[in-house]
């Protein structure tokens, strides 16, 4: 079952990739308005000595952005969680928030922070942060009011109710968010980069679009989507630690 | 010797301040007196909405009373906060922690009263067996059936209390089979443990066949209609519902509840 579900897309995706060889090959097309996968290999394998440094890059932002989004992000649910006031006040404007296209917003955070690393976390902070205190926050409200009342029963104090019933209750809402920042983060570090950066992959990428080297610039695309698969997967492996409990709820359905 | 009494205890819900917002008052429980002696069994039977569940949450301490007192062994118990982790508690639905492992839910009382864990653990274990949980404490409550699920909440009541229970409904969400066994379960149990019993319950065979006394709710507001000994010998069984002593006290309870 596992296999097969993996199998599937994979042999599409060799399917797709065989083709796709073939026809640029079969029509000549010129390399620099698409390059084969081989093509795209070969570029990888010639600067792989030097994409590194791009991508360590990228992910210190990501890992920082990340970071920050997270605490924020609980942080602000939690607030929001004490206060019935500040939820009605706060909550409206996350969502509003959303409709800001945080790329128009790049170019500012550079005349504010400079060139540095810093616009670029902030970048990744603002992609990241929505999705985990909204997640977070709703996590929160979804407590069962009956187990809270069988806790305060038992003489639980307000901590301990935090402990060991909200944080574990709001914990699959928290991980959807994290998944969900996860997958944003690469290209929200990017966005960050491409309005001017030292390194990155958000720079590389312009500079092999602008010197038309265009089987490099598909090779750093792969690079970012795999980044992005790689830290969901990761988020859903350390899920599957920290929740074992949930897993085993689903399957059972 | 009076273990538990409870005093012209009145609760009403709703009206000015309450959030409600429509204002209308709710009286949900209305001069409730009675006690209980120690290792007594009292079954509570009402209609629907009469203000069961709200008396025994007004006993553990999750609502204070308007008016009335709760005395706990002569000593009256005012406050909310005095009146929580006196009593084991077992809300109307199913409360079992989906992250918790079955052992792990069970030694919840232990665990927030601040004992070891690992002898909460070890005095889990021991009982196990006898609520039919041997072999699942590693288990997801997730994975059990609805019967195992009530047995795995009322054994983390009776760890969790010293001597009161206090049990919502705690077979009214199981099909009627699953129900009968749990009932003959608690008779056999309930003769290894001395522990003071109030439970409430929708079922009047239920009531009279489980309790020593069994107190009839009026329809909202809550008061006691009829307050009757079950003089039936024990041990009962699944032929007790069947005898005349049991068909006499049926009608007489009937005709309490004025359905
Ligand atoms: N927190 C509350 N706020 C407002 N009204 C409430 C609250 N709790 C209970 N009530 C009302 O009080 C009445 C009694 O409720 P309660 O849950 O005690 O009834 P019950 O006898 O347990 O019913 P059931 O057999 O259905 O469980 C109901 O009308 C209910 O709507
Ligand atoms: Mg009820």
């Amino acid at each position: 079952m596992r296999t097969t579900r993996l199998f599937v897309p994979a042999l599409v995706l060799i399917v797709l990739a065989v083709v796709w060889e073939l026809a640029v090959r079969g029509l000549a097309v010129p390399v620099w308005i698409l390059p084969s996968p081989s093509a795209i290999w070969q570029s990888f394998w010639e600067t792989r000595d030097l994409i590194g440094v791009h991508v360590g890059q990228t992910l210190l932002e990501v890992a920082i952005g990340v970071a920050v989004a997270v605490t924020a992000g609980v942080a602000v649910a939690a607030a929001m969680d004490f206060s019935p006031w500040l939820r009605r006040a706060i909550y409206p404007l996350l969502v509003i928030s959303q409709t800001v296209p945080i790329i128009a917003l790049a170019p500012l955070l550079i005349i504010w922070f400079g060139f540095g690393i810093a616009p670029k976390v902030i970048v990744v902070t603002l992609f990241c942060f929505f999705p985990i205190a909204v997640n977070t926050s709703d996590g929160l409200t979804a407590t069962e009011p009956d187990i809270v009342d069988l806790f305060r029963s038992m003489g639980a104090t307000w901590p301990q109710i935090w402990r060991k019933v909200r944080l574990p209750a709001a914990g699959p809402y928290f991980f959807s968010g994290l998944k969900i920042a996860a997958t944003y983060s690469v290209a929200g570090a990017v966005v960050g980069e491409w309005v001017g950066a030292k390194q990155g992959l958000g720079i590389y990428l312009l500079r092999m679009s602008a010197a038309f080297k265009t089987a490099s610039v598909f090779m750093t695309i792969a690079i970012i989507s795999l980044l992005s698969i790689v830290l969901f997967l990761t988020v859903f492996v350390v899920e599957r630690r920290i929740m074992p409990w949930y897993f085993a709820e689903r399957s059972e359905q | 010797m009076t273990l538990l009494a409870v005093e012209a205890l009145s609760k009403s819900f709703g009206g000015r301040g309450s959030g409600r917002g429509d204002g209308a008052v709710v009286e949900a429980v209305a001069d409730v007196t009675f006690g209980a002696a120690a290792g007594e069994f009292v079954t509570i039977i009402g209609p629907s909405g009469c203000g069961k569940s709200t008396l025994l949450r007004l006993l553990a301490g999750l609502e204070q009373p308007d008016s009335g007192r709760i005395v706990l062994e002569g000593r009256p118990l005012a406050q909310a906060r005095e009146r929580q982790g006196r009593f084991g508690y077992m809300p109307q639905r199913d409360t079992l922690l989906p992250w918790r492992t079955v052992l792990e839910n069970v030694i919840l009382g232990l665990e927030l009263a601040g004992g070891s864990r690992e002898e909460a653990r070890e005095e889990a274990r021991q009982l196990l067996p006898l609520f039919g949980l041997e072999g699942f404490e590693e288990a997801w409550p997730s994975a059990l059936s609805g019967g195992m699920r009530q047995r795995a909440a009322l054994l983390r009541t009776f760890l969790a209390a010293d001597d009161i229970l206090l049990l919502d409904e705690p077979f009214g969400a199981l099909d009627a089979l699953t129900r009968r066994v749990l009932q003959q379960w608690l008779l056999g149990v309930r003769t290894r443990f001395q522990k003071t019993i109030v439970f409430i319950t929708h079922d009047i065979d239920e009531a009279l066949l489980l309790g020593d006394r069994v107190l009839v709710f009026s329809p909202r507001p809550g008061r006691i209609a009829a307050d009757l000994a079950i003089d039936l010998p024990h041990p009962r069984g699944e032929e007790t519902v069947l005898e005349a002593g049991f068909t006499a006290l049926k009608r007489s309870a009937l005709a309490h509840l004025k359905l």
